[in-house]
Protein backbone atom coordinates (compact mmCIF):
# COMPACT_ATOMS: atom_id res chain seq x y z
CA UNK A 1 0.00 0.00 0.00
CA UNK A 2 2.92 2.21 0.63
CA UNK A 3 3.97 1.88 -3.00
CA UNK A 4 0.48 3.81 -3.89
CA UNK A 5 1.00 6.13 -1.16
CA UNK A 6 4.22 6.82 -2.45
CA UNK A 7 3.23 7.01 -5.93
CA UNK A 8 0.29 9.31 -5.62
CA UNK A 9 2.50 11.71 -3.24
CA UNK A 10 4.88 12.42 -6.35
CA UNK A 11 2.13 13.13 -8.56
CA UNK A 12 0.70 15.36 -6.03
CA UNK A 13 4.01 17.26 -5.32
CA UNK A 14 3.67 20.74 -6.98
CA UNK A 15 7.62 20.70 -7.69
CA UNK A 16 7.50 17.41 -9.88
CA UNK A 17 5.22 19.20 -12.52
CA UNK A 18 7.08 22.29 -13.46
CA UNK A 19 10.04 22.36 -15.80
CA UNK A 20 11.58 21.01 -19.03
CA UNK A 21 11.31 17.54 -17.16
CA UNK A 22 7.98 18.01 -15.12
CA UNK A 23 4.89 16.36 -15.49
CA UNK A 24 2.86 19.09 -17.21
CA UNK A 25 5.24 19.34 -19.83
CA UNK A 26 5.63 15.45 -20.40
CA UNK A 27 1.76 15.38 -20.11
CA UNK A 28 1.23 17.84 -22.68
CA UNK A 29 3.72 15.89 -24.96
CA UNK A 30 2.27 12.30 -24.53
CA UNK A 31 -0.82 13.69 -25.11
CA UNK A 32 -0.35 16.02 -28.66
CA UNK A 33 2.12 13.48 -29.75
CA UNK A 34 -0.22 10.64 -29.34
CA UNK A 35 -3.28 12.85 -30.72
CA UNK A 36 -1.03 13.62 -33.84
CA UNK A 37 0.13 10.18 -34.61
CA UNK A 38 -4.00 9.00 -34.49
CA UNK A 39 -4.51 11.93 -36.39
CA UNK A 40 -2.15 10.67 -39.02
CA UNK A 41 -3.18 7.35 -38.93
CA UNK A 42 -6.74 8.63 -39.85
CA UNK A 43 -5.51 10.69 -42.91
CA UNK A 44 -4.13 7.39 -44.66
CA UNK A 45 -6.90 4.99 -43.50
CA UNK A 46 -9.95 6.85 -43.29
CA UNK A 47 -9.64 7.36 -47.24
CA UNK A 48 -8.87 3.92 -48.26
CA UNK A 49 -11.48 2.40 -45.72
CA UNK A 50 -14.16 4.47 -46.98
CA UNK A 51 -13.74 3.35 -50.53
CA UNK A 52 -12.95 -0.35 -49.52
CA UNK A 53 -16.69 -0.05 -47.82
CA UNK A 54 -18.34 2.15 -50.51
CA UNK A 55 -17.14 -0.51 -53.48
CA UNK A 56 -16.70 -3.63 -51.13
CA UNK A 57 -13.71 -4.50 -53.40
CA UNK A 58 -10.43 -5.38 -51.12
CA UNK A 59 -11.80 -5.45 -47.66
CA UNK A 60 -10.18 -9.55 -47.60
CA UNK A 61 -6.92 -7.90 -48.29
CA UNK A 62 -7.59 -4.79 -45.83
CA UNK A 63 -8.61 -7.36 -42.95
CA UNK A 64 -5.38 -9.30 -43.67
CA UNK A 65 -3.48 -6.66 -44.28
CA UNK A 66 -4.76 -4.68 -40.93
CA UNK A 67 -4.90 -8.22 -38.95
CA UNK A 68 -0.63 -8.54 -39.81
CA UNK A 69 0.07 -4.72 -39.04
CA UNK A 70 -1.80 -5.57 -35.39
CA UNK A 71 0.32 -8.64 -34.77
CA UNK A 72 3.62 -6.69 -35.48
CA UNK A 73 5.15 -6.10 -31.64
CA UNK A 74 5.56 -2.08 -31.41
CA UNK A 75 8.63 -1.91 -29.82
CA UNK A 76 10.57 -4.09 -32.56
CA UNK A 77 9.21 -2.09 -35.20
CA UNK A 78 10.20 0.59 -33.36
CA UNK A 79 13.57 -0.40 -32.84
CA UNK A 80 13.85 -1.05 -36.59
CA UNK A 81 12.52 2.61 -37.69
CA UNK A 82 14.77 4.33 -34.95
CA UNK A 83 17.73 2.15 -36.43
CA UNK A 84 16.79 3.21 -40.14
CA UNK A 85 16.20 6.89 -39.06
CA UNK A 86 18.12 7.85 -35.96
CA UNK A 87 16.69 8.42 -32.56
CA UNK A 88 14.49 11.27 -31.50
CA UNK A 89 10.47 11.19 -31.94
CA UNK A 90 10.41 10.32 -35.66
CA UNK A 91 10.25 6.69 -35.34
CA UNK A 92 8.30 6.29 -32.71
CA UNK A 93 5.84 8.33 -34.30
CA UNK A 94 5.64 6.16 -37.40
CA UNK A 95 5.98 2.93 -35.11
CA UNK A 96 2.55 3.66 -33.75
CA UNK A 97 0.92 5.10 -36.81
CA UNK A 98 1.11 1.26 -37.44
CA UNK A 99 -0.52 0.62 -34.03
CA UNK A 100 -3.36 2.95 -35.10
CA UNK A 101 -3.98 2.17 -38.81
CA UNK A 102 -5.78 -1.28 -38.25
CA UNK A 103 -8.43 0.11 -35.74
CA UNK A 104 -9.26 3.18 -37.61
CA UNK A 105 -9.29 1.56 -41.03
CA UNK A 106 -11.58 -1.55 -39.85
CA UNK A 107 -14.21 1.38 -38.34
CA UNK A 108 -13.73 3.34 -41.54
CA UNK A 109 -14.80 0.38 -43.97
CA UNK A 110 -16.81 -1.74 -41.48
CA UNK A 111 -18.77 1.58 -41.04
CA UNK A 112 -19.07 2.37 -44.20
CA UNK A 113 -19.86 -1.31 -45.82
CA UNK A 114 -22.56 -1.30 -43.19
CA UNK A 115 -24.56 1.96 -44.50
CA UNK A 116 -27.97 0.24 -45.65
CA UNK A 117 -27.51 -0.53 -49.76
CA UNK A 118 -31.11 0.78 -49.86
CA UNK A 119 -29.94 4.03 -48.29
CA UNK A 120 -27.02 4.22 -50.87
CA UNK A 121 -29.36 2.76 -53.67
CA UNK A 122 -31.79 5.64 -52.96
CA UNK A 123 -29.30 7.81 -53.02
CA UNK A 124 -27.75 7.06 -56.33
CA UNK A 125 -31.41 7.02 -57.77
CA UNK A 126 -31.55 10.82 -56.80
CA UNK A 127 -28.93 11.70 -58.73
CA UNK A 128 -26.15 11.87 -56.72
CA UNK A 129 -22.03 11.02 -57.72
CA UNK A 130 -20.53 8.45 -56.54
CA UNK A 131 -18.04 10.84 -54.34
CA UNK A 132 -21.35 12.37 -53.16
CA UNK A 133 -22.75 9.24 -51.84
CA UNK A 134 -19.67 8.79 -49.97
CA UNK A 135 -19.56 12.54 -48.49
CA UNK A 136 -22.71 12.62 -48.05
CA UNK A 137 -24.89 9.47 -46.91
CA UNK A 138 -22.06 6.92 -45.79
CA UNK A 139 -19.56 8.28 -44.30
CA UNK A 140 -22.31 10.53 -41.81
CA UNK A 141 -23.95 7.33 -41.39
CA UNK A 142 -20.94 5.65 -40.95
CA UNK A 143 -19.55 8.17 -38.50
CA UNK A 144 -19.96 6.26 -35.32
CA UNK A 145 -18.24 3.23 -35.97
CA UNK A 146 -15.68 5.32 -37.58
CA UNK A 147 -15.50 6.98 -34.15
CA UNK A 148 -14.93 4.04 -32.52
CA UNK A 149 -12.39 2.92 -34.50
CA UNK A 150 -9.83 5.86 -33.62
CA UNK A 151 -11.49 5.87 -29.86
CA UNK A 152 -9.88 2.31 -30.27
CA UNK A 153 -6.64 3.74 -31.19
CA UNK A 154 -6.17 6.67 -29.55
CA UNK A 155 -6.42 3.71 -26.28
CA UNK A 156 -3.67 2.26 -27.58
CA UNK A 157 -1.38 4.72 -28.72
CA UNK A 158 -1.85 6.91 -25.32
CA UNK A 159 -1.14 3.72 -23.54
CA UNK A 160 1.89 2.31 -26.01
CA UNK A 161 3.03 5.72 -26.36
CA UNK A 162 5.38 5.61 -23.59
CA UNK A 163 7.92 3.30 -26.05
CA UNK A 164 8.68 6.96 -27.48
CA UNK A 165 11.13 7.09 -24.30
CA UNK A 166 13.05 4.22 -25.40
CA UNK A 167 14.80 5.91 -28.31
CA UNK A 168 15.20 9.30 -26.96
CA UNK A 169 11.30 11.18 -26.72
CA UNK A 170 9.97 12.71 -23.89
CA UNK A 171 6.36 11.62 -22.69
CA UNK A 172 5.23 9.65 -19.71
CA UNK A 173 7.21 6.62 -20.74
CA UNK A 174 10.59 8.58 -19.53
CA UNK A 175 9.63 8.04 -15.55
CA UNK A 176 8.86 4.83 -16.50
CA UNK A 177 12.09 3.71 -17.75
CA UNK A 178 13.80 5.81 -15.78
CA UNK A 179 11.97 4.15 -12.69
CA UNK A 180 12.22 0.23 -13.68
CA UNK A 181 16.37 0.86 -13.93
CA UNK A 182 16.93 2.91 -10.83
CA UNK A 183 14.41 0.60 -8.69
CA UNK A 184 12.39 3.53 -8.44
CA UNK A 185 9.23 1.92 -8.34
CA UNK A 186 6.96 4.85 -7.10
CA UNK A 187 7.74 6.33 -9.74
CA UNK A 188 7.22 4.03 -12.46
CA UNK A 189 3.66 3.10 -10.68
CA UNK A 190 3.40 7.22 -10.80
CA UNK A 191 4.03 7.06 -14.41
CA UNK A 192 1.42 4.17 -14.98
CA UNK A 193 -1.27 5.89 -12.90
CA UNK A 194 -0.47 8.77 -15.32
CA UNK A 195 -0.97 7.33 -18.76
CA UNK A 196 -4.09 5.11 -17.15
CA UNK A 197 -5.62 8.81 -16.17
CA UNK A 198 -4.83 9.91 -19.41
CA UNK A 199 -5.95 7.33 -21.69
CA UNK A 200 -9.56 6.97 -19.23
CA UNK A 201 -9.83 10.86 -19.77
CA UNK A 202 -9.41 10.73 -23.82
CA UNK A 203 -11.69 7.39 -23.71
CA UNK A 204 -14.49 9.29 -22.08
CA UNK A 205 -14.22 12.57 -24.24
CA UNK A 206 -14.06 9.81 -27.66
CA UNK A 207 -16.89 8.18 -26.60
CA UNK A 208 -18.47 11.25 -25.73
CA UNK A 209 -17.94 12.43 -29.78
CA UNK A 210 -19.32 9.10 -30.59
CA UNK A 211 -22.07 9.48 -29.30
CA UNK A 212 -22.32 13.05 -30.65
CA UNK A 213 -21.46 12.46 -33.89
CA UNK A 214 -24.76 9.70 -34.70
CA UNK A 215 -26.99 11.80 -37.19
CA UNK A 216 -30.12 12.68 -35.73
CA UNK A 217 -32.71 10.31 -38.16
CA UNK A 218 -30.14 7.33 -37.21
CA UNK A 219 -31.07 7.01 -33.45
CA UNK A 220 -34.64 6.37 -34.54
CA UNK A 221 -33.83 4.61 -37.13
CA UNK A 222 -31.80 2.20 -35.48
CA UNK A 223 -33.79 -0.07 -32.89
CA UNK A 224 -36.07 -0.77 -36.38
CA UNK A 225 -33.03 -1.80 -38.22
CA UNK A 226 -31.73 -4.13 -35.97
CA UNK A 227 -35.34 -6.15 -35.46
CA UNK A 228 -35.10 -6.31 -39.30
CA UNK A 229 -31.51 -7.48 -39.71
CA UNK A 230 -31.41 -9.78 -36.98
CA UNK A 231 -33.47 -12.79 -38.34
CA UNK A 232 -32.08 -13.29 -41.58
CA UNK A 233 -28.64 -13.13 -40.24
CA UNK A 234 -29.63 -15.64 -37.50
CA UNK A 235 -30.99 -17.62 -41.23
CA UNK A 236 -27.94 -17.56 -43.08
CA UNK A 237 -25.77 -18.49 -40.29
CA UNK A 238 -27.94 -21.68 -39.66
CA UNK A 239 -28.12 -22.36 -43.49
CA UNK B 1 -23.04 -19.41 -46.74
CA UNK B 2 -19.52 -20.72 -47.67
CA UNK B 3 -18.09 -18.06 -46.23
CA UNK B 4 -20.38 -18.25 -42.96
CA UNK B 5 -19.50 -21.78 -42.47
CA UNK B 6 -15.78 -20.77 -43.57
CA UNK B 7 -15.92 -17.92 -40.66
CA UNK B 8 -17.59 -20.84 -38.58
CA UNK B 9 -14.20 -22.62 -38.78
CA UNK B 10 -11.80 -19.79 -38.84
CA UNK B 11 -13.67 -18.95 -35.32
CA UNK B 12 -13.30 -22.71 -34.19
CA UNK B 13 -9.80 -23.06 -35.11
CA UNK B 14 -9.22 -19.51 -33.35
CA UNK B 15 -10.96 -20.35 -30.09
CA UNK B 16 -8.78 -24.17 -29.70
CA UNK B 17 -5.52 -22.54 -30.73
CA UNK B 18 -6.12 -19.80 -27.93
CA UNK B 19 -7.32 -22.40 -25.82
CA UNK B 20 -4.22 -24.53 -26.35
CA UNK B 21 -2.25 -21.44 -25.78
CA UNK B 22 -3.52 -21.08 -22.38
CA UNK B 23 -3.02 -24.41 -21.46
CA UNK B 24 0.13 -24.76 -22.35
CA UNK B 25 1.05 -21.54 -20.92
CA UNK B 26 -1.05 -23.02 -17.49
CA UNK B 27 1.83 -25.62 -18.15
CA UNK B 28 4.55 -23.58 -18.16
CA UNK B 29 3.74 -20.93 -14.90
CA UNK B 30 5.40 -20.61 -12.41
CA UNK B 31 8.53 -18.93 -10.94
CA UNK B 32 11.33 -20.27 -12.74
CA UNK B 33 13.06 -19.08 -9.76
CA UNK B 34 10.43 -21.14 -7.57
CA UNK B 35 11.69 -24.11 -8.02
CA UNK B 36 13.87 -25.64 -5.40
CA UNK B 37 17.35 -27.07 -6.48
CA UNK B 38 16.85 -30.88 -6.67
CA UNK B 39 19.12 -31.94 -4.23
CA UNK B 40 19.92 -35.59 -3.59
CA UNK B 41 19.72 -37.05 -7.18
CA UNK B 42 22.45 -39.58 -7.32
CA UNK B 43 24.93 -37.97 -4.41
CA UNK B 44 26.79 -34.27 -4.74
CA UNK B 45 24.41 -31.48 -4.43
CA UNK B 46 22.84 -29.86 -7.13
CA UNK B 47 25.00 -26.00 -7.99
CA UNK B 48 22.24 -23.38 -9.53
CA UNK B 49 23.90 -21.00 -11.49
CA UNK B 50 22.13 -17.52 -12.90
CA UNK B 51 23.04 -15.30 -14.61
CA UNK B 52 21.92 -11.40 -15.88
CA UNK B 53 20.05 -11.33 -18.93
CA UNK B 54 22.82 -9.73 -20.93
CA UNK B 55 24.73 -12.41 -23.58
CA UNK B 56 28.13 -11.47 -21.72
CA UNK B 57 27.21 -12.48 -18.26
CA UNK B 58 25.58 -15.11 -19.72
CA UNK B 59 28.46 -16.62 -21.48
CA UNK B 60 30.39 -16.54 -17.95
CA UNK B 61 27.66 -18.46 -16.44
CA UNK B 62 28.16 -21.14 -19.13
CA UNK B 63 31.91 -21.24 -18.36
CA UNK B 64 31.05 -21.58 -14.57
CA UNK B 65 28.86 -24.20 -15.75
CA UNK B 66 30.75 -26.35 -18.16
CA UNK B 67 33.85 -26.00 -15.94
CA UNK B 68 32.18 -27.71 -12.55
CA UNK B 69 30.52 -30.29 -15.48
CA UNK B 70 34.10 -31.12 -16.20
CA UNK B 71 34.79 -31.89 -12.63
CA UNK B 72 31.94 -34.04 -12.35
CA UNK B 73 29.43 -31.55 -10.52
CA UNK B 74 25.75 -31.27 -11.19
CA UNK B 75 24.71 -28.25 -12.77
CA UNK B 76 21.43 -26.35 -12.67
CA UNK B 77 21.45 -23.52 -15.16
CA UNK B 78 18.86 -20.13 -14.09
CA UNK B 79 19.94 -17.67 -16.98
CA UNK B 80 18.67 -14.79 -18.18
CA UNK B 81 17.56 -13.25 -14.80
CA UNK B 82 16.60 -9.37 -14.79
CA UNK B 83 18.15 -7.24 -12.48
CA UNK B 84 19.86 -7.13 -9.50
CA UNK B 85 16.98 -6.58 -7.06
CA UNK B 86 15.40 -9.58 -8.42
CA UNK B 87 18.69 -11.99 -8.56
CA UNK B 88 20.24 -11.10 -5.16
CA UNK B 89 17.47 -11.81 -3.07
CA UNK B 90 17.42 -14.92 -4.43
CA UNK B 91 21.02 -15.45 -3.79
CA UNK B 92 20.03 -14.65 -0.67
CA UNK B 93 17.49 -16.87 -0.02
CA UNK B 94 19.42 -20.20 -1.44
CA UNK B 95 18.08 -20.43 -4.61
CA UNK B 96 20.97 -19.53 -6.73
CA UNK B 97 24.61 -20.51 -5.33
CA UNK B 98 26.83 -18.69 -8.31
CA UNK B 99 26.29 -16.04 -10.37
CA UNK B 100 28.75 -14.09 -12.01
CA UNK B 101 28.94 -10.23 -11.53
CA UNK B 102 31.40 -7.16 -11.77
CA UNK B 103 32.81 -5.25 -8.60
CA UNK B 104 32.23 -2.26 -9.21
CA UNK B 105 28.48 -2.42 -9.95
CA UNK B 106 27.54 -4.55 -7.17
CA UNK B 107 29.82 -2.53 -4.47
CA UNK B 108 27.08 0.45 -5.82
CA UNK B 109 24.07 -1.63 -5.38
CA UNK B 110 25.05 -2.09 -1.62
CA UNK B 111 27.29 1.15 -0.87
CA UNK B 112 25.05 3.54 -3.94
CA UNK B 113 27.57 6.54 -2.15
CA UNK B 114 30.54 4.78 -2.35
CA UNK B 115 34.49 6.54 -2.45
CA UNK B 116 36.38 3.47 -4.12
CA UNK B 117 37.67 3.58 -7.67
CA UNK B 118 40.34 1.07 -7.82
CA UNK B 119 40.10 -2.64 -8.90
CA UNK B 120 41.18 -3.45 -5.03
CA UNK B 121 39.47 -0.66 -3.09
CA UNK B 122 36.27 -1.85 -4.58
CA UNK B 123 37.12 -5.31 -4.03
CA UNK B 124 37.79 -4.84 -0.42
CA UNK B 125 35.22 -2.98 0.42
CA UNK B 126 32.66 -5.68 -1.49
CA UNK B 127 33.90 -8.71 0.50
CA UNK B 128 32.57 -6.48 4.09
CA UNK B 129 29.35 -5.45 1.91
CA UNK B 130 27.76 -8.50 0.72
CA UNK B 131 24.81 -9.29 3.18
CA UNK B 132 25.36 -12.71 5.52
CA UNK B 133 25.81 -15.72 3.59
CA UNK B 134 27.19 -14.33 0.27
CA UNK B 135 30.87 -14.12 -0.44
CA UNK B 136 32.87 -12.88 -3.43
CA UNK B 137 35.00 -15.47 -5.27
CA UNK B 138 38.39 -13.93 -6.91
CA UNK B 139 38.02 -11.05 -8.84
CA UNK B 140 39.17 -11.63 -12.48
CA UNK B 141 41.51 -9.30 -14.30
CA UNK B 142 38.65 -9.16 -17.10
CA UNK B 143 36.75 -5.50 -16.45
CA UNK B 144 33.23 -4.81 -17.92
CA UNK B 145 32.43 -1.40 -17.26
CA UNK B 146 30.46 2.04 -17.95
CA UNK B 147 32.73 3.45 -20.22
CA UNK B 148 32.94 6.99 -22.60
CA UNK B 149 33.14 6.09 -25.99
CA UNK B 150 33.48 8.73 -29.14
CA UNK B 151 33.94 8.44 -32.95
CA UNK B 152 37.56 8.07 -34.04
CA UNK B 153 36.59 11.35 -35.98
CA UNK B 154 35.71 13.39 -33.41
CA UNK B 155 38.60 12.29 -31.44
CA UNK B 156 40.97 13.45 -33.90
CA UNK B 157 38.80 16.45 -34.31
CA UNK B 158 39.32 18.09 -31.61
CA UNK B 159 42.41 16.08 -30.10
CA UNK B 160 39.97 14.23 -27.50
CA UNK B 161 41.39 10.71 -25.79
CA UNK B 162 40.73 11.57 -22.10
CA UNK B 163 37.79 13.13 -20.46
CA UNK B 164 39.87 15.40 -19.10
CA UNK B 165 40.52 16.84 -22.72
CA UNK B 166 36.31 17.68 -23.00
CA UNK B 167 36.60 20.65 -21.56
CA UNK B 168 38.23 22.29 -24.31
CA UNK B 169 35.83 20.89 -26.93
CA UNK B 170 34.10 24.42 -28.18
CA UNK B 171 31.18 22.88 -29.67
CA UNK B 172 28.65 20.96 -27.17
CA UNK B 173 28.43 18.23 -26.80
CA UNK B 174 25.90 15.59 -25.77
CA UNK B 175 25.68 12.15 -24.04
CA UNK B 176 23.88 9.09 -24.84
CA UNK B 177 22.96 6.53 -22.40
CA UNK B 178 20.33 4.90 -20.66
CA UNK B 179 17.75 6.84 -18.92
CA UNK B 180 19.17 6.00 -15.54
CA UNK B 181 22.33 7.42 -16.36
CA UNK B 182 21.04 10.66 -15.93
CA UNK B 183 20.93 10.41 -11.75
CA UNK B 184 24.35 8.12 -11.66
CA UNK B 185 27.44 9.33 -9.80
CA UNK B 186 29.29 8.66 -12.86
CA UNK B 187 26.26 10.56 -15.41
CA UNK B 188 26.70 14.44 -16.51
CA UNK B 189 26.69 15.58 -12.43
CA UNK B 190 29.33 13.76 -12.35
CA UNK B 191 31.48 14.51 -15.25
CA UNK B 192 30.75 18.68 -14.33
CA UNK B 193 32.14 17.74 -10.99
CA UNK B 194 35.51 15.65 -11.80
CA UNK B 195 36.22 17.01 -15.32
CA UNK B 196 34.12 20.36 -15.28
CA UNK B 197 32.43 19.29 -18.52
CA UNK B 198 28.85 20.15 -19.50
CA UNK B 199 26.96 17.73 -21.44
CA UNK B 200 23.58 17.64 -22.51
CA UNK B 201 21.46 14.27 -22.07
CA UNK B 202 19.89 12.02 -24.54
CA UNK B 203 17.99 9.08 -23.13
CA UNK B 204 18.75 5.60 -25.26
CA UNK B 205 17.38 2.78 -23.89
CA UNK B 206 19.38 -0.01 -25.45
CA UNK B 207 22.15 -0.23 -22.67
CA UNK B 208 24.65 1.04 -25.74
CA UNK B 209 23.19 -1.24 -28.30
CA UNK B 210 22.93 -0.43 -31.96
CA UNK B 211 20.30 2.59 -31.59
CA UNK B 212 23.10 3.98 -29.07
CA UNK B 213 25.70 3.37 -31.44
CA UNK B 214 23.50 5.06 -34.91
CA UNK B 215 23.07 7.99 -32.87
CA UNK B 216 26.85 8.33 -32.10
CA UNK B 217 27.69 7.92 -35.99
CA UNK B 218 24.86 10.30 -36.34
CA UNK B 219 26.09 12.57 -34.66
CA UNK B 220 23.07 13.22 -33.05
CA UNK B 221 25.06 12.32 -29.45
CA UNK B 222 28.99 13.01 -29.48
CA UNK B 223 29.40 10.33 -26.67
CA UNK B 224 28.08 7.15 -25.86
CA UNK B 225 27.87 4.81 -22.60
CA UNK B 226 29.48 1.58 -23.35
CA UNK B 227 30.29 -1.36 -21.53
CA UNK B 228 34.38 -1.37 -22.11
CA UNK B 229 33.87 -5.20 -22.86
CA UNK B 230 31.77 -4.70 -26.17
CA UNK B 231 33.28 -5.44 -29.37
CA UNK B 232 30.95 -2.51 -30.76
CA UNK B 233 33.95 -0.22 -29.79
CA UNK B 234 36.74 -1.90 -32.03
CA UNK B 235 34.07 -2.74 -34.59
CA UNK B 236 32.94 1.03 -35.01
CA UNK B 237 36.30 2.00 -34.40
CA UNK B 238 35.65 4.02 -31.47
CA UNK B 239 38.11 5.65 -28.87
CA UNK B 240 37.13 4.96 -25.35
CA UNK B 241 38.48 8.01 -23.48
CA UNK B 242 40.36 7.27 -20.61
CA UNK B 243 39.18 8.65 -16.93
CA UNK B 244 41.93 9.84 -15.23
CA UNK B 245 40.06 11.26 -12.48
CA UNK B 246 38.31 7.76 -11.91
CA UNK B 247 35.05 8.82 -12.47
CA UNK B 248 33.86 5.49 -12.94
CA UNK B 249 34.23 2.79 -10.56
CA UNK B 250 36.73 -0.37 -11.64
CA UNK B 251 34.35 -3.57 -12.36
CA UNK B 252 36.07 -6.55 -12.41
CA UNK B 253 34.23 -9.98 -13.09
CA UNK B 254 33.94 -11.21 -10.32
CA UNK B 255 31.89 -14.57 -9.15
CA UNK B 256 29.46 -14.33 -6.39
CA UNK B 257 28.99 -17.65 -4.45
CA UNK B 258 26.60 -19.19 -1.67
CA UNK B 259 27.21 -21.01 1.17
CA UNK B 260 26.44 -24.07 -0.90
CA UNK B 261 29.71 -23.53 -2.67
CA UNK B 262 32.22 -25.49 -1.25
CA UNK B 263 36.04 -24.62 -1.41
CA UNK B 264 36.74 -27.13 -4.22
CA UNK B 265 33.79 -25.42 -6.02
CA UNK B 266 35.53 -22.23 -5.15
CA UNK B 267 38.84 -23.50 -6.58
CA UNK B 268 37.79 -24.66 -9.62
CA UNK B 269 36.14 -20.79 -10.31
CA UNK B 270 38.95 -19.07 -8.90
CA UNK B 271 40.76 -21.06 -11.86
CA UNK B 272 38.40 -20.00 -14.76
CA UNK B 273 39.21 -16.09 -13.04
CA UNK B 274 42.53 -16.10 -13.36
CA UNK B 275 43.03 -17.37 -16.64
CA UNK B 276 40.31 -14.98 -18.08
CA UNK B 277 41.82 -11.28 -19.40
CA UNK B 278 39.86 -8.46 -20.13
CA UNK B 279 41.24 -9.67 -23.79
CA UNK B 280 39.62 -12.55 -23.42
CA UNK B 281 35.91 -11.52 -22.70
CA UNK B 282 36.14 -9.24 -25.65
CA UNK B 283 36.74 -11.55 -27.88
CA UNK B 284 34.11 -13.55 -26.24
CA UNK B 285 31.62 -11.16 -26.72
CA UNK B 286 32.86 -10.47 -30.22
CA UNK B 287 32.18 -13.85 -31.34
CA UNK B 288 28.62 -13.36 -29.21
CA UNK B 289 28.08 -10.39 -31.37
CA UNK B 290 29.69 -10.32 -34.84
CA UNK B 291 30.03 -14.34 -35.43
CA UNK B 292 25.97 -15.01 -33.57
CA UNK B 293 27.67 -18.35 -31.69
CA UNK B 294 25.85 -19.90 -28.55
CA UNK B 295 26.96 -18.94 -24.99
CA UNK B 296 27.39 -23.02 -24.91
CA UNK B 297 29.96 -23.07 -28.00
CA UNK B 298 32.02 -20.07 -26.75
CA UNK B 299 32.39 -21.16 -23.27
CA UNK B 300 33.37 -24.93 -24.75
CA UNK B 301 35.96 -23.49 -27.31
CA UNK B 302 37.46 -21.11 -24.33
CA UNK B 303 37.16 -23.46 -21.60
CA UNK B 304 38.69 -26.44 -23.70
CA UNK B 305 41.60 -23.43 -25.29
CA UNK B 306 42.78 -22.46 -21.42
CA UNK B 307 42.33 -26.42 -20.81
CA UNK B 308 40.18 -26.15 -18.08
CA UNK B 309 37.69 -28.51 -19.42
Amino acid sequence: MSLFAEAFAWILDPANWVGPDGIAANLWFHLVFSLSVVAAAAVVALPIGAVIGHTGRGRETAVVVSGGLRALPTLGLLVLVALALGVGILAPFLALMVLAIPPVLAGAYAGVGAVDRRTVDAARGMGMTEAQIIAKVELPLALPTIMGGIRSAVLQVVATATLAAYVGGPGLGTYLFLGLQTRDYPLTLAASILVIALALVLDGVFAGLQRLVVPAGVVAARDTDRLRSRPSRSGAAAG
Amino acid sequence: MRSVTGKGRLVALAAVAVGATVALAGCASGDPLDDEPSSGDGGGETIVIGSQEYYSNEIIAEIYAQALEANGYTVQRDFNIGQREVYLPELEAGNIDLFPEYTGNLLQYYVPDTTAKTSDDVYAELEGALPDGLRVLDQSSATDQDSYNVTREFSDENGVTSLADLKDVSTPITLGGNAELETRPYGPEGLQDVYGVEVGFTAIQDSGGALTLKALTDGQVQMVNIYSADPNIATNDLVTLEDPEGLFLASNVVPIASEKVTDEVAAIINEVSAAMTAEDLVQLNSESVNDQRSADDIAADWLSEQGLA
